[in-house]
């Protein structure tokens, strides 16, 4: 099945093809959402088929490469078109394509009836694709070719109601913010490669990794290249100073919000860093700058989704916030724990999504979830499956999410000391507050909806099937990554899988400090009392006194709208960068550097000359027409007879 | 030395074809049109005999075939070509077809003299890239300069007369400077050789001996005419002008093969003639070419008409051709000569698709339209894949060439820093921000202008069948470039081994 590994990309292909240029024709939903649905299943069986063969084999021979044809070839430069399948690329390839296609099915009830049902298929499969290239490219240019793809199959998406209004805007200029930022990271990946193929002179994965463990590089070209690296990261990942065009993502169907804005594409950037460790492992301040930009990014998109009214807004930001966890994670050089979060957090999160896309989905397009209330009774499925992975992500132990955090908090701890984890726990406490806040606004307490224009009801169970899928996945995902502590030496059977990728960054990266298991225990229990008692706090006041919310609002009215208007970034950005450039090219570049200053000297120039000249004026008479016509019949004639008489 | 005379019927079809024009009645609008495409279609085909017939391991002149014309100044009909020249013929003699189809109807003033002046630009095209003789080269580059003139002063828009001159002006300064640099390197020639020629296979070996200082006013002559018509940054104003007065047929020309004409003139004249000071100038080149990225990119952003928006992309777009032209590494050559391509390509493209609307409704102000995807679906998504390829996405062609002269300007010794590339590769952010900035003006948001939708239908057959071979290379370069690079591999090494010989 290994051999296999491009069908999971040209299937894809071959179902954005057939919905894209013929989906229009089809019109039958069911059709269209077969294709579309199968073009992605086959290829998570094709993806599973090769991560049994791969288990099959021993340990050094986990890492195989399928090459199919040159796609650059210039001087010294060789650019294949090749997939690496190995532990790292097969764990991104099972999520991608396995969650991929519980959305993709999900988004059959979702989309049932919209006119651009088509469209939306295609893009979707045109997405994995994109994505797939991404995770299984060999070579930093095919990777780079799944991340720009990604991100216009992001763009497609967030943009896919082109006629509608969102917030102030429209969704097509969420659509246009999301691209031009993520061009801005991507501006900093393009400035690593080149970096990367001048200090090393290749930008194959497999020759860059073992040159950067045996090559004499210095270590600022390193810290070059991770930095260049990173912000390509902070873009796709939506990470600190880029996280401003996420929020905004929330603009397309929800399915998407699900699939490209939490599960997948999102995590592009920690996988990344995750795939290059060895060049970061090599660059000890950029790493520490990643665990910090990490941590800080949780905390702050926490903090805002703890007073959001949007349902996918407070998701949206909780996505930001757990990508920050990652990049903590790999910050601190647990980069098996980033990608162990990733997997979790794509179980949960895709499940949180379409869960709201239900709730959306029974409340009529309604998304303020202060107009909310009471919907357990109205639909129990959506209800379990979204308290599911409530838990999960709260870090509740025995849920997935508790699993993958822990030890995200733990390496916090053990390798970048106390501060870390005491930010990173803080962040898991405000966490399990908005979601609580988010759970009781939504289903339980008063129903705040409108009886008469608004009649609940649970989504058919094309939708709360994958829902019901993913909630599982949520509670036993994390088993295969129980912490050390625990289960043993080698009890960690995700972090051994993963291990050999990350071996060479390890012997870079100094090793874990001495730690008992009673210090990694306490610390287990203090963050996991935290976030109990955020839960228990968030559940007195959102269900039994919400009088408490209105006077804390109050009270500290300055900090609450700070909150509210997301610590005023976007209008910073506005005031600070876009109108600038925009008003200077407009104002000064245009109208009076081009027209004023250079027009101005030639069009003074050709006076002078003009005025001068008899023959210029000639030109300005009109005369030139019959005189050019002349020159030009003449020089025919020339050159006809000069080829004729050779 | 054998002959070989397929260039030669190449260049002889148009010719023949313009003069036939001449005879046909006025009246005899639809066979005239028909007449106009079966000769480009002839010379195309014939472009493709001769892609098949050669070699492209072979670094050499092929297809020549020299005869000589005025034997006291020992001037010869001469031509011939190298990889990088026959990918600019295939350029031309695929778009000369496209455009003639585009215009169908859109032309219908003057059409015999338009066909004429088409075929006749086509000829002066050809000319220029397969000429081997500095003064043949000088008569096609003048020659082309006419048609030209009068695609845009006759058939052109309401301040058709102001773009002509003002084209014709700043083009014609240029050559004027290079004329006299010719001379002087012709004679120049005389002394070291020991006879007067315009052979630029002997100019080749002529010109790097040239004392350092008049070298370098030699260079700038050349460099000048050639930096006109690229136009390079602040040598750009003319565009934006022409571009918007001339029919869409011109601008399609215009920016698909003539601006051309400017960056192969670096390539084939600048550097192997005067390689010492193309080294020497190359860092102050490149600053101005990067300048023309990030300056067109910006004025780009802000404007409201669409078809100066595409003409200051260019500007923008062409700014990395230069930078990769003078970075002279492998891989940055080859990225500046494929991006001559692309360029032709997506612009090309990019003004067919402007032409397309402005043919429906005789308005291109960005403002007047806005939620026309409802409207003309198939036209919308048409011109996505225009703009995606124009913005560089991987896989389709722009890419390519972006990448390749990006990372080849990264390493060059040449420029030996990193800010070159570290500004130009900032082109890609804004590309991004004016293409989709005015792609969501125009196509998205709710229809703005109720009366559009009784005029504006959705693209027709014959449009379908332009723009579909241009979509059919935009893709195959973006995932397969080895056919084209290929192509110019060897040219190019031998140009930059003729430079670094001299360095």
């Amino acid at each position: 099945m290994i051999n296999l590994i491009y069908l999971t990309v040209l299937l894809p292909l071959i179902g954005f093809l057939v919905n894209g240029l013929f989906g229009r024709k089809i019109k039958n939903e069911k059709v269209i959402g077969i294709i579309g649905s199968a073009a992605v299943g086959i290829s998570f069986l094709v993806v599973l088929g090769a991560f049994i063969q791969t288990l099959g084999l021993p340990a050094e021979e986990r890492s195989n490469t399928v090459e199919l044809f040159t796609w650059l070839r210039v001087g010294g430069l060789h650019i294949k078109f090749a997939y690496l399948v190995d532990q790292l690329s097969l764990t991104m390839s099972l999520i991608v394509t396995g969650v991929g296609f519980l959305i993709h099915v999900y988004s059959i009830g979702y989309m049932h009836g919209d006119k651009g049902f088509w469209r939306f298929f295609a893009y979707l499969n045109l997405f994995i694709f994109a994505m797939m290239n991404l995770v299984l490219g060999d070579n930093f240019v095919v990777l780079f070719l799944g991340w720009e793809g990604v991100g216009l199959c992001s763009y497609l998406l967030i943009g896919f109601w082109y006629d509608r209004k969102f917030e102030n805007g429209t969704t097509s200029q969420a659509a246009k913010k999301a691209f031009v930022v993520n061009r801005i990271g991507d501006f900093g990946f393009l400035l690593g490669m080149f970096l990367i193929y001048m200090t090393f002179d290749s930008l194959n994965f497999n020759q860059v990794f073992s040159r950067a463990a045996s090559f004499p590089v210095a270590e600022s070209t390193f810290g070059l290249i991770a930095l260049f690296l990173f912000i390509g990261a902070t873009g796709k990942s939506a990470q600190i100073p880029l996280f401003v065009w996420l929020p905004d993502a929330m603009a397309g169907p929800t399915p998407v919000s699900a699939l490209i804005h939490a599960a997948t594409m999102v995590t592009a950037g920690v996988y990344m860093v995750s795939r290059t460790s060895i060049l970061f492992a090599s660059a000890p301040v950029i790493m520490t700058l990643v665990a910090v930009i990490g941590l800080l990014t949780a905390l702050m998109a926490a903090t805002i989704g703890l007073v959001q009214n949007d349902i996918k807004k407070v998701l949206a930001y909780s996505t930001v916030s757990q990508l920050g966890y990652m990049f903590l994670a790999a910050g601190v050089g647990a980069f098996s724990a980033s990608i162990f979060h990733v997997m979790t957090h794509a179980f949960f999160k895709a499940l949180l999504f379409l869960g709201a896309g239900s709730v959306i989905h029974g409340m009529h397009h309604e998304q303020n979830i202060q107009k909310y209330g009471g919907l357990k009774k109205y639909m129990p499925k959506t209800y379990m499956t979204f308290f599911i992975a409530t838990l999960a992500i709260t870090g509740i132990p025995g849920l997935s999410g508790f699993f993958s955090k822990d030890e995200i908090l733990w390496s916090a701890y053990a390798n970048g000391g106390f501060v870390f984890w005491l930010i990173g726990a803080i962040t898991a406490m405000l966490t399990a507050f908005y979601m609580f806040r988010l759970v009781s606004l939504t289903f339980y307490g008063t129903e705040r909806f409108d009886h008469h224009h608004v009649h609940p009801h649970e989504s058919p169970s094309l939708m709360t099937v994958p829902l019901m899928i993913l909630a599982l996945l949520s509670v036993v995902g994390g088993y295969i990554g129980i912490p050390k502590v625990f289960s043993g030496e080698h009890g960690n059977l995700f972090e051994s899988w993963l291990e050999p990728i990350y071996a060479p960054a390890q012997a870079k990266l100094a090793t874990f400090g001495s730690h008992t298991h009673l210090e990694e225990i306490l610390l287990m229990a203090l963050s996991v009392a935290a976030a109990l008692s955020a839960i228990y706090f968030a559940l007195h006041v959102y269900t039994k006194k919400p009088a408490i919310a209105e006077n804390v609002s109050s009270r500290f009215k300055g900090i609450y709208n700070l909150l509210l208007n997301k610590y005023f970034v976007d209008e910073i950005y506005e005031a600070g960068v876009v109108q600038p450039i925009q008003k200077g090219s407009d104002l000064f570049l245009w109208k009076i550097f081009d027209i004023k200053i250079i027009d101005g000297l030639v069009n003074g120039l050709a006076v002078l000359v003009q005025s001068g000249s008899g023959i210029i004026r000639k030109i300005q008479n009109g005369v030139t027409q019959s005189y050019a016509l002349i020159m030009m019949a003449g020089i025919a004639v020339v050159l006809l007879w000069l080829i004729l008489s050779l | 030395m054998t002959q070989n005379l397929f260039l030669t019927y190449l260049l002889l079809t148009p010719i023949i074809g313009s003069v036939l024009v001449l005879f046909f009645k006025k009246e005899q609008k639809q066979l005239i049109r028909w007449f106009g495409l079966a000769v480009s279609l002839v010379a195309f085909v014939l472009s493709l005999i001769i892609y098949f017939g050669f070699n492209s391991a072979d670094p050499q002149f092929q297809f020549v075939h020299q005869v000589i014309w005025i034997k006291s100044l020992n001037v010869s009909y001469h031509v011939g070509v190298d990889g990088i020249s026959l990918l600019l013929v295939l350029l031309t003699t695929f778009l000369t077809p496209l455009t003639l189809l585009s215009t169908w109807h859109a032309i219908e003033k003057n059409l015999k003299l338009f066909t004429f002046s088409m075929l006749f630009l086509e000829v002066g095209m050809l000319g220029v890239f397969i000429s081997l003789d500095i003064f043949l080269f000088y008569i096609f580059w003048e020659a082309m300069l006419i048609p030209m003139y009068f695609i845009i002063g006759v058939w052109g828009g309401e301040r058709r007369i102001y773009a002509a001159v003002k084209f014709f002006i700043f083009t014609m300064l240029g050559s004027l400077l290079m004329l006299v640099a010719i001379i002087w390197l012709a004679v120049y020639a005389s002394n070291t050789l020991g006879y007067f020629t315009t052979n630029l296979l002997d100019l080749y070996k002529v010109g790097p001996t040239v004392p350092h200082q008049i070298q370098s006013w030699m260079f700038g002559a050349f460099f000048l005419s050639f930096a006109i018509k690229v136009p390079l940054f602040p040598l750009h104003t003319w565009l934006p002008d022409a571009h918007v007065e001339a029919p869409t047929a011109g601008s399609v020309i215009l920016a698909g093969v003539l601006l051309k004409m400017g960056t192969y003139g670096l390539v084939r004249f600048c550097l192997p003639l005067f390689p010492q000071s193309a080294v020497q100038f190359a860092p102050a080149i490149s600053i101005l070419a990067v300048i023309g990225i990030i300056y067109g990119a910006l004025v780009s952003m802000v404007q409201t008409d669409m078809k100066k928006l595409v003409a200051y992309s260019s500007v923008s777009h062409l700014g990395f051709v230069v930078l990769g032209i003078f970075a002279m590494t492998v891989e940055s050559v080859q990225g500046a000569v494929i991006q001559m391509i692309n360029h032709g390509l997506s612009t090309g493209a990019l003004f067919l698709l402007v032409g397309v609307l402005y043919e429906r409704t005789h308005r291109r102000d960005i403002a007047f339209y806005g939620g026309i995807a409802k409207l003309v679906p198939l036209y919308s998504t048409v011109l996505m894949i225009a703009m995606l390829s124009s913005i560089g996405l991987p896989g389709l062609n722009g890419f390519v060439g972006e990448f390749l002269i990006l990372i080849g300007s990264f390493k060059s010794s040449v420029l030996n820093s990193w800010t070159f590339t570290i500004f130009a590769a900032s082109g890609v952010i804004f590309a991004a921000v004016y293409m989709l900035w005015m792609y969501q003006r125009v196509v998205f948001g709710e229809l703005k202008n109720p009366a559009l939708k009784s005029e504006l239908t959705d693209m027709n057959l014959r449009e379908m069948i332009v723009i579909i071979p241009i979509f059919v290379f935009i893709v195959w370069i973006g995932i397969y470039p080895s056919t084209f690079l290929k192509l110019t591999e060897a040219s190019s090494q031998a140009i930059l081994q003729q430079v670094g010989m001299f360095r």
